[in-house]
């Protein structure tokens, strides 16, 4: 068994893929079990049509759009989580960093649109383009704010480098903004059609009713989230780099001491951070189609919540916070009117994300995989 | 350079050299403003004398008979010249009185709020739900008001509102508190800036199913509490008339009348403020931001104390949104976003954290930057944009500047930019508080 375990395809390949489906599909079973059981509760209250039925007939198609979300959502939940693992505090300017992956895609599919080279190249080559790019732009943009904004104030009380992060947020948001209003006159940057991304592959279940229909974009999104979670757990679990990344995490001054470059290391965490950051941004922006500079606000907030649901500083509960959250916002959006007959509708779906993490903290501060000594005050 | 003038204020500071100093600041820069009311310099100069008299030696009974001739006499008449003076003073004592709240939070007891214009909104909405027709609305559709809907309320009710709105906000504080408390100080952060949210999003929906806030078109119209009595409004009308020009009107005496109301509301703020700072409250917050395990060692209790600075807090917000909403005659869920936030912890940071003076300089400075200076720059640059002008080197034609680049709309930029910088470079703020003046310097050591 020993040896099986230490075999690096397993390690690296079947173990961290197993997980991903394991938790992906007992997250949307739990939940949905949920809903249903909810619906069959509420059934007397509701006498205009069967709520049990409405509930089943889109189940499948909730629970495919939470999943996408929530991969997205895992992609920047670590980005966060390495931070905090390694220097303690939040980085709240990530989200920015996700925008501006984002944001940097889309442009660059723009301009190919522009010279007209969009539909002549393979779709899956303009993606992975934008998202390389997305991810370089987005990884140097993180190493230089850490440089900036936070590496002088190493040591000071924990709500300085916040405030600083803080400001540091604001501060992109509108760099962004006037660099995008300077050179095109417009800060909404819209993706130009392309592909066939928008089509539905349509899967006839016997015993179902409606056919499953996949959007193909759904399934890249997932595709290529799952490759960036499997690639991040090889680099950390397999990698020297990782495991001088763990060591700093664990302990900063005698990580110093064992020869590790800790500058260099934490730099590198916000560069890994940031590309991943910077590759959700560019998989969100091929579902939201339209962004803005300060999309990236809600996305974020919800990947911390994420991270903290999961128990943060570890980077398998970003994983599994990031599903759940995915999940329960798609069903909350797309429940939350049928329940209460039209008076509160998919508006309260942020409501929701805010609750779930102030009960989470409240009952189990450190998350559901955290360890408690992962606390250090 | 620096010791240049560190000297030329010391030298400054000695003999009747302050009392002059003030005296010439007051005299141009009010006759500067009364000549040309729209200049920013005249402002700008006049605002300079109440900084002047906080920071010279001057005695104590000749700075404050100063500084009443200049807000009693002074800014009313000049202001009923030119009535944007008094909103932009009316702006910065709100904003001061919120900063001051903030800086209870933050500055004396350490827990960072991101979601403070909370307290703000649920002031704003007490009176904008009672003192509008709103309650009469509650079952039609919002901006499908039915004819011949009343105000549920008479304008007097304001009074009683101000005080309900602190006691709602504190207790929205406590409520708040009461689960969150327990947490760290980032993640403190981070559910607090949920909630501010939480609470914008519900003002944004809650039309339905009954119509409590109207939604995203807002309240309006909110009613104002009634002037004084003609008895007393008549004299001061004839008296101000051959002053300012003209007759003045009812806006302009209500623009007065907030005016004075926001300067009472401060004072009582700042008296607050200070007064709690020195208590055995104000030492006990000290000691939980310095330590919470020994503040419990020295047996402060800290659930209760953490309590107690939320709800005071949130209560200096309470107050002033209820006024605020009196003044707009209108609320809408835009106004406390999270930028509203950040822009009142951005005062309380440049000015400096704790630090009661520090606070009320952070607020005034900001709310000129950004409804003064940005806004006149945004002019200049219009003006560029229309004209022929070219920058010089790069040879590029001012008229080809995008029109989306207008600075009075890059307000977090700038307040990025302060907080990065404020962080980095003086974490005290402009105008230390005393005793983090001397933490700061112990830690370098």
């Amino acid at each position: 068994m020993k040896q099986f375990t230490s075999n690096p395809f397993y390690k690296f390949i079947l173990f961290p893929v197993g997980q991903i489906v394991a938790f992906a599909v007992g997250a949307s079973l739990v939940l949905s079990l949920l809903t249903v059981l909810l619906a069959y509760i509420f059934r007397a209250n509701i006498t205009d049509f069967d709520l049990v039925e409405r509930v089943l007939l889109i189940l499948p198609q909730v629970v495919i759009n939470g999943l996408t979300i929530g991969f997205v959502y895992s992609t920047i939940a670590l980005g966060y989580t390495m931070v905090y693992g390694v220097l303690e505090f939040i980085n709240f300017s990530h989200s920015e960093i996700f925008m501006v992956g984002g944001i940097v895609g889309v442009e660059l599919m723009a301009y190919f649109d522009h010279t007209g080279a969009l539909q002549t190249m393979n779709q899956y080559v303009v993606i992975a383009l934008a998202i390389i790019l997305g991810m370089i732009i987005s990884g140097s943009l993180a190493v230089t704010v850490e440089r900036i904004a936070y590496k002088p104030l190493r040591g000071a009380p924990r709500l300085v480098p916040l405030i600083s992060a803080i400001g540091m947020s604001f501060f992109l948001q509108d760099a962004v903004r006037l660099i995008l209003s300077l050179t095109t006159g417009e800060f909404n940057v819209i993706l130009p059609q392309f592909g066939t991304f928008d089509k539905f592959l349509v899967l006839a279940v016997p015993g179902i009713e409606a056919p499953l229909r996949f959007q193909i974009k759904n399934l890249l999104l997932v595709g290529v989230a799952v490759l960036m979670l499997v690639g991040l757990n090889y680099l950390v679990n397999g990698t020297k780099i990782g495991k001088a990344i763990r060591a700093v995490a664990q302990d900063r001054p005698s990580a110093s001491l064992m020869g590790i470059n800790v500058n260099m290391i934490i730099s590198v965490t916000f560069l890994i951070g940031g590309a991943l950051g910077g590759a959700a941004g560019v998989l969100f922006a091929l579902k939201a189609t339209k962004l803005d500079p300060f999309v990236g606000f809600f996305p974020g907030l919800k990947a911390f919540t994420a991270a903290v649901l999961g128990g943060i500083g570890n980077l398998t509960g970003a994983l599994l916070g990031g599903l759940i959250l995915g999940l329960l916002e798609s069903f909350s959006a797309s429940y939350l009117s049928t329940f209460t007959s039209g008076a509160f509708g998919a508006e309260y779906k942020d409501i929701f994300a805010f609750a779930i993490l102030i009960l989470v903290l409240i009952l189990r501060p450190s998350g559901l995989l955290g360890q408690t000594v992962g606390q250090k005050a | 350079m620096k010791t240049f003038f560190t000297e030329l204020f010391k030298k400054a500071n000695t003999g009747f050299w302050p009392i002059v100093i003030v005296l010439g600041i007051l005299i141009v820069g009010s006759i500067g403003v009364y000549q040309s009311p729209r200049s920013l310099s005249a402002f700008l100069t006049l605002m300079l004398c109440p900084m002047m008299l906080y920071f010279l030696k001057i005695n104590m009974k000749v700075k404050i008979f100063i500084g009443l001739l200049l807000i009693i006499v002074i800014l009313p008449v000049l202001g009923i010249r030119n009535i944007f003076y008094l909103e932009v003073i009316f702006q910065m004592a709100v904003f001061a009185a919120l900063a001051l709240g903030l800086n209870i939070v933050i500055g004396m007891a350490g827990l960072l709020d991101l979601g403070y214009v909370a307290f703000y909104a649920v002031g704003a909405y007490a009176w904008a739900i009672f003192g509008s027709k709103q309650l009469s609305l509650l079952n039609s559709v919002p901006g499908a008001a039915p004819a011949g809907a009343e105000f549920s309320l008479a304008p007097t009710y304001f009074w009683l509102f101000l005080f309900l709105g602190v006691g709602l906000a504190a207790i929205t504080g406590i409520l708040l508190g009461l689960p969150v408390l327990r947490l760290r100080g980032d993640y403190l952060a981070i559910v607090t800036l949920g909630f501010g949210e939480v609470i914008r999003v519900l003002a944004l929906n809650l039309d339905k199913p009954i119509n409590l806030t109207n939604g995203p078109q807002g309240i309006t119209p909110i009613q104002r509490p009634p002037l004084p009595p003609e008895f007393i409004m008549g004299p001061i009308r004839n008296l101000l008339t051959p002053i300012v020009g003209h007759v003045p009107t009812e806006a302009e005496f209500y623009n007065v009348f907030f005016y004075f109301l926001a300067l009472i509301i401060i004072m009582i703020a700042i008296l607050v403020a200070t007064r709690l700072e020195d208590s055995r409250i104000g030492r006990a917050w000290t000691a939980i931001r310095e330590d919470e395990t020994a503040a419990i060692a020295m047996g402060i209790p800290l659930v209760k104390m953490k309590l107690a600075a939320f709800a005071a807090g949130a209560s200096f917000a309470g107050g002033m949104g209820v006024l605020y909403a009196a003044n707009r005659t209108f609320v809408s869920p835009e106004t406390f976003s999270f930028l509203q936030s950040i822009g009142v912890l951005t005062m309380v940071i440049l000015g400096g954290l704790g630090s009661i003076p520090g606070v009320i300089f952070g607020a005034s400075a900001v709310v000129i930057l950004n409804i003064q200076v940005l806004q006149n720059f945004s002019l200049y640059l219009s003006a560029l944009r229309q004209s022929d002008a070219v920058i010089p080197i790069i040879n590029f034609e001012w008229k080809n500047l995008s029109n989306q680049l207008d600075p009075a709309k890059y307000q977090k930029l700038v307040f990025g930019i302060i907080l990065v910088v404020m962080m980095i470079f003086r974490p005290s703020g402009l105008i230390p508080a005393e005793r983090r003046k001397r933490e700061l310097v112990e830690d370098k050591e």
